[in-house]
């Protein structure tokens, strides 16, 4: 007769290894001198229409890439590329989110040095992204005004890891009678404190704001880094 | 729907460890899951049969602690529970939430062993 089963403790983090590949990035972004940005929101929240205006905006004035994560096409970098930045589209095949060895295996060949800005546009789903690190120095999450204002509440997690909310599509907001103050007490609701912008890639409404804080984020982290 | 690969992920910790330890069969993974962590409770639970079937942890179970958001606020300078996960802030006095100190857990914590 088998004896009782016993209890071993063990305390493992399951994403361990997600997070130590996520370290690693981090490191080497730092050492590089290159400030990386992620993107996540729902499926048509604009996120490649903001990018490829953010990559097309900054291009004139600092050194900018993209690798673009997306279920099964490559039209995303095909759209970003327009903006003649260097973009890598990260095919995820039935995987719903980026993990940080997708991240790095898309670096091959790339040198970070040569790059001020790094964008990392993920999988458009408001769950799974949540869970990884990607490395990054930023988490965007991106709520267009077509949404409706409490998506923050339904999706608190991501919001909740996210350091800085855009609201985009902000052209529509009267079409749709989006409530701004509705949607920014949601955000804050679920992470207080949060930085919020509101833009508008098509009408360009906001993006200057934005820009400046880009900058000044790479600036700090910078400033961080010689100290 | 990342659950899959989170629940492979846990049943290969689990071998690994028990193998570390020369246990022969694994009864019982115990998680701990917070709400923050992304994954969703019941569709880890139906990926992990999949995940251990024909493994050396197939008929084990995944039992999950399910743990609250807790946070710690600045104005009672004191840890507490916030009100729900969708208004992270102080039950007490309101405050919004700083820093979350619990509810992103998603971690192995114990195997029960068949020795």
């Amino acid at each position: 007769m088998s004896a009782e089963p016993r209890l071993v403790e063990v305390r493992r983090n399951v994403l361990k290894q997600n997070d130590i590949v996520a370290r690693a990035l981090r490191e080497r972004f730092r050492e590089a001198g290159v400030f990386v940005v992620s993107l996540v929101s729902s499926p048509g929240a604009g996120k490649t229409a903001f990018l490829e205006r953010t990559l097309a905006l900054l291009r004139q004035r600092v050194r900018v890439a993209a690798l673009v994560g997306d279920l099964a096409t490559e039209n995303d970098a095909a759209r970003l590329a327009r903006s003649h930045a260097p973009v890598k589209q990260i095919i995820t095949g039935t995987v719903c989110h980026l993990d940080a060895s997708m991240v790095e295996s898309a670096l091959d060949g790339w040198d970070l040095t040569q790059l001020d800005f790094l964008f990392i546009e993920n999988v458009g789903n408001l769950v799974c992204p949540s869970s990884y690190d990607l490395g990054e120095d930023l988490r965007f999450v991106l709520l267009s005004v077509t949404e409706g204002e409490d998506k923050p509440l339904k999706y608190p997690t991501i919001f909740n890891t996210a350091d800085l909310a855009v609201i985009t599509k902000a052209d529509l907001a009267g079409a749709v009678e989006f409530d701004e103050s509705a949607a920014k007490h949601n955000i804050r609701a679920v992470r207080p404190g949060m930085e919020i912008l509101k833009v508008s890639a098509k009408s360009g409404e906001g993006l200057d704001e934005y820009l400046e804080f880009l900058e000044r984020s790479r600036l700090r982290s910078r400033a961080a880094t010689a100290v | 729907m990342h659950e899959l690969s989170i629940a492979i992920s846990i049943v290969e910790m689990a071998a690994e460890e028990a193998a570390a330890r020369g246990h022969a069969g694994v009864r019982a993974v115990h998680l701990r899951l917070g709400p923050l962590s992304g994954v969703v409770k019941e569709a880890l639970l139906a990926s992990y049969e999949m995940a251990s079937a024909s493994t050396s942890l197939e008929g084990s179970q995944l039992l999950i602690e399910e743990v609250g958001v807790e946070i710690f606020c600045s104005q009672c300078r004191q840890r507490r529970p916030v009100v729900s996960i969708q208004r992270l802030c102080c039950p007490e006095c309101g405050a919004p939430a700083g820093e979350v100190v619990q509810g992103k857990e998603l971690e192995v914590v114990a195997l029960e062993i068949q020795e």
